[in-house]
């Protein structure tokens, strides 16, 4: 099945100058099948309107092309489909998150926000491998609000360091928010632990599921948190599409951040009135040819299958982190064995940035850099890595290729 | 190996990027005289280099910068380094000002050797829109540390 689906992806045959593409970057984003492309020149041609609004033919047929979008999200993460929100991108609908509990902390939503409202006294835990999407609008909570903010360490294995859990997470915490998956280490986190640690004292869990939700079967309900996000683009979407997906009863007090038209039910000239979730958090005209496109991508991947996609990138995992460690001067940042195919190592005596030059001269795309999680550099003591991380359509010669460019490297830099 | 990346990675890059003019300890609050320092970062990929300057009473540029970062941005501080022991003040202003306009160049330009001296090799770089920052990185350190010593010489 792997085999065939490549086929599916045309950007996959591009040629980068005497070499074929080896792409290895998909942690960043991911490559488009050519019914999720195809979408958008149907959209546009025969289905394309404004949504929620209009009586028209058309306008129902967007508004129908857009809704289903959340039926597919919600088949694919669980919940309802008014638990899934549209956003710009993972990073919006986490500051969606961080900026309605700093509104509800000010004052706002009235009696029903005040569950959420933190202050002096109160804590905010996070984790030390967190990119920076879901590190620096907490943050800003805690530097709004007066909340201290506290974090879980990380092991020399790339793992979240658990020893210190009740009393970094105690009965101040308000709220616990950690990535599924690392998008640098590739380490798959315990998140039935830390959930039931946040529910002993009563925190708020909010999941970074980025590095999760593309490459793994993931249940919100069954993982039991109050929010999640995640990016269309990472999952074989367009990009200018995120997901917020939310615990409804949460959603339907959480103030807004982005106020303005479709998200009202009354407007005088003294006051608004809210509506519930999804359209509360969803002002102004919404992204809908890429809501379309990413229901298509949503279905491309529950037809291959989760499971399947997780097999496979674990395969790849093992022939990336077998055939690095053959390479002399290799250092791979964590060891974790519960992981997705995401490998970020450290090139002795080259520097990340040329090590990706000469891995692209050869054909093979990769990440330099500090994958937006320097903090988690700076734990394992590095400013850059090479990351490669793997997705659906690669193979086993997509990894041979980047594993023989590897092994030149440092002979090119003459620091062998 | 394609052309690109030999003209990219040409050795006299290799050779500097591994031994570093210039690259020593910093003077810090003990400089004396006309001097400047400056922090750059790249955002973008987190090397980073702080540089400082110091214009001697016969008009002579020292450079000392400490760094981490990649072998272009290294071996750019360390040419840098040996073109300001050789030029006037006026003459790194005006190599500074063609090392920018090569770096835009898009690989349209070839580096005047005459002027340029062993900037000139950068010229490759140019054609790697991603890696101009990085041949840039100490040329901006320095020309903010040479205007402040520049400040402080007619203060």
């Amino acid at each position: 099945m792997f085999s065939r689906l490549r086929n599916d992806f045309p950007i996959l045959d591009t040629r980068i100058g005497e070499s074929s593409l080896s792409y290895l970057d998909s942690g960043a984003t991911s490559q488009k099948p050519q019914c999720v492309i195809d979408t958008f020149t149907e959209y546009y041609s025969q289905r394309n309107a404004a949504v929620h609004r209009g009586a028209h033919s058309l306008a129902v047929m967007a508004t129908d092309a857009f809704e289903a979008g959340r039926e597919a999200v919600a088949n694919l993460v669980g919940g309802t489909p008014e638990q899934v929100i549209w956003t710009k991108n993972a990073t919006e609908a986490l500051n969606v998150v961080a900026l309605g509990i700093d509104r509800a902390s000010h004052g706002f939503g009235g009696q029903a926000a005040q569950r959420f409202a933190v202050g002096p006294g109160d804590s905010i835990v996070v984790t030390e491998m967190e990119h920076h999407a879901n590190l620096v609008p907490w943050q800003q909570l805690a530097q709004s609000t007066g909340a201290q903010i506290r974090w879980l360490p990380v092991t020399d294995s790339g793992e979240l360091d658990l020893s210190n859990l009740d009393s970094i997470v105690d009965e101040t915490t308000k709220v616990f928010a950690f990535t599924h998956v690392s998008n640098v280490l590739g380490t798959i986190n315990p998140v039935d632990t830390l959930v039931a640690r946040a529910r002993q004292v009563g925190a708020l869990v909010v999941l970074d599921a980025c590095q999760s939700v593309p490459h793994m079967p993931v249940n919100f309900v069954d993982l039991d948190v109050d929010f999640a996000a995640f990016s269309a683009h990472k999952a074989l979407g367009p990009t200018g599409l995120g997901t917020l997906w939310g615990r409804s009863e949460l959603l339907n007090s959480l103030p807004p951040v982005l106020t303005g038209g479709s998200m009202i039910t009354t407007v005088t000239m003294e006051g608004s009135q809210f509506m519930d979730a999804p359209q509360r958090f969803e002002a102004g005209t919404q992204p809908v040819a890429e809501v379309a496109a990413f229901t298509t991508a949503v279905n491309y991947l529950a037809e291959v299958g989760l499971q399947n996609i997780f097999d496979h990138e674990r395969e790849l995992a093992t022939v990336l982190l077998d055939g690095i460690a053959e390479i002399p001067g290799i250092t791979v940042l964590g060891s974790a064995e519960n992981r997705i195919g995401t490998v970020a190592f450290d090139v002795d005596g080259v520097h990340a940035h040329d090590v990706g030059q000469y891995l692209d001269s050869q054909g093979v795309a990769v990440r330099v850099g500090h994958h937006c999680a320097q903090p988690l550099h700076r734990r394992f003591g590095v400013t850059a890595t090479t990351r490669a991380s793997t997705y659906l359509y690669n193979n086993t010669e997509d990894c041979e290729q980047f594993l023989h460019a590897l092994g030149e490297v440092r002979g090119f830099f003459g620091v062998e | 190996m394609s052309t690109q990346m030999q003209q990219l990675y040409q050795q006299v890059i290799l050779d500097h990027s591994r031994e570093r003019a210039g690259n020593s300890d910093l003077l810090g609050d003990s400089a004396a005289g006309a001097h400047g320092s400056s922090h750059q970062i790249n955002p973008t990929c987190g090397d980073e280099i702080e540089l400082e300057t110091e214009i001697g009473e016969d008009g002579g540029i020292a450079v000392r910068w400490t760094g981490d970062g990649c072998s272009i941005s290294m071996a750019s501080a360390s040419v840098l380094t040996e073109l300001a022991a050789e030029n006037s003040v006026e003459g790194m202003l005006d190599i500074e000002a063609k090392f920018h306009e090569l770096m835009h160049s898009r690989g349209t330009m070839a580096g005047d050797e005459e002027i340029l001296g062993d900037a000139a090799v950068f010229s490759g770089v140019s054609k790697f829109p991603a890696r101009i920052k990085c041949a840039l990185l100490s040329w901006v350190a320095f020309k903010d540390a040479l205007n402040q010593a520049q400040t402080s010489l007619k203060e």
